[in-house]
């Protein structure tokens, strides 16, 4: 099949699931199978893309031009590539997931559940495949508005209050801060189109790209770079595969890869380097990764904990493009990668948890390890890989940023980047310590075993991707690399 | 129809005067319906005859009774009023066969046929406001369109309604009087009543006695401005629309005053703006100013509103504020911003009002507190108005989305660039008073009060769905939206002192 048409079909797959979804809501069986099937075409069609990607081939497909030069048209570059077959593989895995966490603790209303779900995937594949800011801003919006009814499921107090937290945050930074950077790129560039190299070389002052920048990242609250991070945490009210695909991979990712790509084919690096306009950013961002470990540290309930540390996760990506080099780039995308599996790894463990026991805060895992074995084992290797030790994946990108931030005379960051590991250690590795060598609570574990194995099964996969990554980062690397290198 | 053809302006305005004389002798509900929604039907089809005619071969002007201009009252068709006259046609064609149903429910039956009379008489004050060229016969129009709007509001059920009525009477009355006097004072200076004429006359005019053309503009604006709701002259509003039978309500909110701000732009540019530079007044900041108030204070009094129609009716006032935020800037972009808003928030406000309409006919409220959960048991319906309350806050996608992407790109390159913070910022207030009915609506649990409520008979319903897809489709083809405003825009931009 042509790239062109594959690309509307990648687009379009998920959305015709959130049609078909419905049709079975009586039968839960089928229901879970559209899921499933749709997953899977889409994974399909995704990785039949990347042939043509990798031979440096860029297929795009316009559907409309809405005004005069500006259209709804979808251009398929190396990181949009990437972040489209991570969300494409990982929604396979947390579908499955799904299945057994949402019958497992018996939720209601689970046929909106994966329709919602499904759109959701839908923007994040048409988000990834922007051609240009319009369409991306389209499905940046449609991301935010699909997975508020996923936020708010629990229909209780508490999840309508952080529904509307999160609506307001996320779509109140888009439409006061971005969509402004968006029109004043317009007026000066003439084009919103993501070009190599970047379109507003030389149309604007250092000051204000620098401002134009800042608009960017903060009106990005997908990023949720410091302080417009409020929601995520919020966020964790959601059923646990919602926390684990959107608000640790497809949402959050959808906000760094905006900014990646808007530091890459909007600014452009070398417009940034030359002004100077991105120093500012490498110091904020450095400051999230610390401040959001520490916070953290703090959190006893397990899904906040584990959101701060996306938070500061995410912070290495907003670095990477930061520091704006070809090589810390090549770490923020390898980041985005190697943290989704990492991350998605510690979200199905918590779930896990929580279907087996309810328990939910971290002081009441102790000596839980030997009776949830599998889970509490996933739960270090992905902490590992989140750490950045050897051989996990996350090790490549702490390792790039690391040596790109030294190369360009940032020595703070390195150590920045060295004390955020430790944290790292600190919150995570005491989690998975406290299960499997302090004695339990009230005596002995009883009654409690492994969670569904529909729950299982995802898990284990993920923490093996993991490793996976580690040796396979040259694939990445070399996909990554056409991105970077390209004439600009 | 070449030997109809000639003659289409003035049938705009005739066919529906006929039928409302007609409609007037009629004693059953139905066969007032009938009538006027073959008439309704009727009307776009000559509107976009006309607008096509005007686009490929320039403005018509037809001389009624043979009387040439300036003596006698011309219908001048250009590209800004035909794209208005196609507006208002379609919107009551469109709307027309809601009205069945819901007229039949919130009217007494000897009320009906007398009701579906005045519609009629309104659309020919409205197409008449816009067809024609000439200052004396547009006020007509207006005093016919404001007197069959004060018995459609009047015709309510809420006895409140007859308040509202009497309180739009006195405030329209005051209006139609400032617009008047301004004429006068033009005819004083001019000595011609043709809007042609006098735009080529206004510039001796000026010369010789500037002090009574800025009063002649100073009248005919805040005449007009009382009957668009221009902030603060809105007072009226709020409770016409609120207490209104649902029809009437999405018939006005979708084109009276969408009618009234072509008057004001008709006036504006291609009347007064030919012969002085109006840019160089005060009064573009003035209405920068009044806009940008409607566009925050009343759509945080919106927020605050119990009743989704009042709400509703508020967001209106704050919308309004858009358009004449465009007026206001009056350069390229922004003004195509303004147009296209017209024709915009025309069709999302009646999808709006009609959702809201067909749920008062299944559930008897509109109060938002008995709305719980009323999106499962009315999906298509909550579906719609989900759809066009997304674009009241102009998320991308829909055509919101396009008037306010016009409106920032007019004040970006007027170099205003906090003039676009605050567009922004005002959609952001949209998201909290459309997201507090979307969250009652849809994310808590039915109320045993509407558990018998389903999705509205398809009179109803397709109307209604029809609205809410042309929010999404003009927020993707805008080449009979956007475009046409931007082809209108251009003329008028370029025929300014």
């Amino acid at each position: 099949m042509a790239p062109e048409t594959l690309i509307t079909l990648a687009i379009l797959t998920p959305l015709v699931g959130a049609l078909v979804i419905p049709l079975f809501h009586d039968r839960p069986n089928l229901r879970e199978t559209v899921t499933l099937v749709t997953a899977g075409t889409l994974l399909l069609i995704v990785v039949n893309l990347l042939g043509p990607v990798l031979a440096g081939g860029r297929p795009e497909v316009t559907f409309v031009e809405v005004v005069p030069g500006l259209s709804l048209a979808f251009k398929v570059e190396p990181l949009g590539m990437l972040f489209s077959l991570v969300a494409s593989s990982l929604w396979i895995l947390n579908s499955i997931y799904s299945i057994g966490y949402m019958r497992g603790n018996k939720e209601p209303r689970q046929t909106s559940f994966y329709v919602c779900f499904a759109v959701a995937l839908g923007s994040t594949i048409g988000l990834a495949f922007a051609k240009n800011l319009f369409t991306l801003f389209l499905c940046y919006e449609a991301l935010t508005l699909s997975t508020y009814p996923l936020v708010t499921h629990k229909a209780t107090d508490e999840a309508h209050r952080a529904g509307r937290l999160y609506l307001l945050l996320l779509l109140g930074t888009s439409l006061l801060l971005f969509l402004p950077a968006i029109i004043a790129t317009w007026a000066l560039a003439g084009t919103l189109d993501f070009t190599p190299g970047g379109i507003l070389g030389g149309k604007a002052s250092g000051l204000v790209i620098g401002v134009l920048l800042a608009l960017y990242v903060f009106g990005i609250g997908k990023a949720a770079v410091m302080p417009m991070h409020f929601w995520l945490p919020a966020a964790m009210v959601a059923p646990t595969p919602v926390s684990a695909l959107l608000h640790a991979v497809a949402v959050v990712k959808a906000g760094v890869f905006t900014v990646v790509k808007i530091v890459l084919y909007v600014f452009g690096l070398d417009v940034l380097s030359t002004t100077g306009a991105n120093t500012w950013l490498i110091y904020l961002a450095s400051g999230c990764i610390l401040l959001a470990s520490l916070i953290a540290l703090s959190k006893d309930n397990l899904k906040a904990r584990l959101a701060y540390s996306t938070v500061s996760q995410l912070a290495y990506v907003v670095l990477g493009a930061a520091l704006a080099t070809t090589m810390s780039l090549e770490g923020s995308a390898i980041q985005i990668a190697t943290h989704a599996a990492g991350k998605i790894t510690l979200f199905f463990c918590a779930g896990a948890i929580y279907v087996a026991t309810h328990r939910t805060e971290v002081s009441q895992l102790d000596g839980l390890g030997r009776a949830m074995p599998f889970t509490f084992f996933a739960f270090l290797l992905g902490s590992l890989s989140i750490i950045g030790i050897p051989p996990f994946g996350g090790t490549w990108s702490k390792w790039m940023l690391a040596l790109a931030a030294a190369d360009s005379g940032h020595l703070v960051v390195v150590g920045v980047l060295m004390v955020s590991s430790l944290l790292n250690v600190g919150y995570l590795l005491s989690i998975v310590g406290r299960a499997f060598f302090l004695p339990p609570r009230d005596g002995v574990v009883t009654g409690i075993k492994e969670a569904p194995v529909a729950c299982v099964v995802p898990l284990s996969l993920s923490a093996l991707a993991c490793v996976v990554l580690f040796f396979q980062i040259d694939a990445i690397q070399a996909l990554v690399a056409g991105a970077l290198t390209s004439p600009q | 129809m070449t030997a109809v053809q000639p003659h289409l302006p003035v049938l705009q305005v005739v066919i529906p005067l006929l039928g409302a004389l007609l409609a007037g002798l009629l004693r059953r509900g139905t066969s007032g319906f009938a009538l006027a929604l073959a008439v309704s039907w009727l009307m776009p089809l000559i509107a976009v005859a006309l607008l096509c005619q005007v686009l490929t071969g320039g403005p018509i002007s037809y001389h009624l009774g043979g009387w040439p201009p300036p003596w006698g009252i011309e219908y001048r068709v250009d590209a800004l009023n035909g794209f208005v006259l196609v507006l208002v046609s379609t919107i009551g064609a469109v709307g027309m066969p809601f009205s069945y149903r819901s007229v039949a429910l919130e009217l007494e039956p000897r009320q009906q046929a007398w009701f579906y009379c005045m519609y009629l008489l309104c659309l020919t004050g409205l197409l008449g406001i816009t067809v024609t060229g000439d200052a004396f016969n547009a006020f007509v129009f207006l005093e016919i369109s404001s007197l069959s709007t004060y018995v459609m509001i009047a015709l309510g059920r809420d006895r409140r309604a007859l308040l509202s009525s009497y309180q739009y009477l006195i405030m329209g009355t005051i209006g139609a009087t400032f617009y008047i006097i301004g004429v006068g004072f033009i005819y004083l200076l001019t000595g011609s009543l043709n809007m042609v004429d006098i735009s080529a006359r206004l510039g001796a005019a000026w010369a010789s006695q500037p002090s009574a053309v800025i009063a002649a503009l100073a009248f005919v604006t805040v005449g007009l401005s009382l009957k668009l709701a221009l902030f603060p002259l809105h007072v009226w509003l709020p409770n016409a629309y609120a207490y209104a039978p649902s029809f009437t309500t999405v018939f006005l909110s979708a084109t009276a005053t969408k009618v009234t701000i072509y008057l004001l732009i008709r006036y504006y540019f291609t009347i007064f703006g030919v012969s002085i530079d109006f840019r160089a007044l005060p009064i573009t900041e003035v209405i920068v100013v009044l806009s940008l108030a409607a566009m925050f204070i009343a759509s945080l009094v919106a927020v605050f509103e119990q009743n989704v129609k009042r709400m509703l009716a508020y967001s209106s006032v704050a919308q309004i504020g858009y358009i004449t935020l465009g007026i206001g800037l009056a350069d390229q972009a922004g003004l195509t911003g303004g147009l296209v808003h017209i024709v915009n928030h025309a069709l999302m406000k009646a999808a709006l009002f009609m959702s809201m309409g067909a749920v008062f006919y299944r559930v008897g409220t509109v109060n938002l507190k008995d709305l719980a959960g009323i999106g499962r048991k009315m999906p298509i319906t909550m579906a719609a108005f989900t759809v066009a309350g997304f674009g009241l806050i102009g998320t991308p996608g829909t055509s919101g989305f396009i008037s306010k992407w016009y409106l920032a790109l007019g004040a970006f390159e007027r170099g205003w660039w906090w003039l676009v913070f605050l567009i922004v910022a005002s959609s952001l207030i949209a998201v909290v008073y459309v997201g507090r009915v979307l969250e009652v609506a849809w994310r808590r649990e039915p109320s045993p009060a509407i558990a018998e409520a389903s999705d509205p008979p398809l009179t109803m319903l397709v109307p209604i769905v029809l609205l809410a897809a042309a929010t999404v489709y003009f927020g993707f083809f805008t080449e009979w939206t956007a475009g046409v405003a931007g082809t209108v825009a251009k003329t008028l931009i370029g025929g300014l002192k």
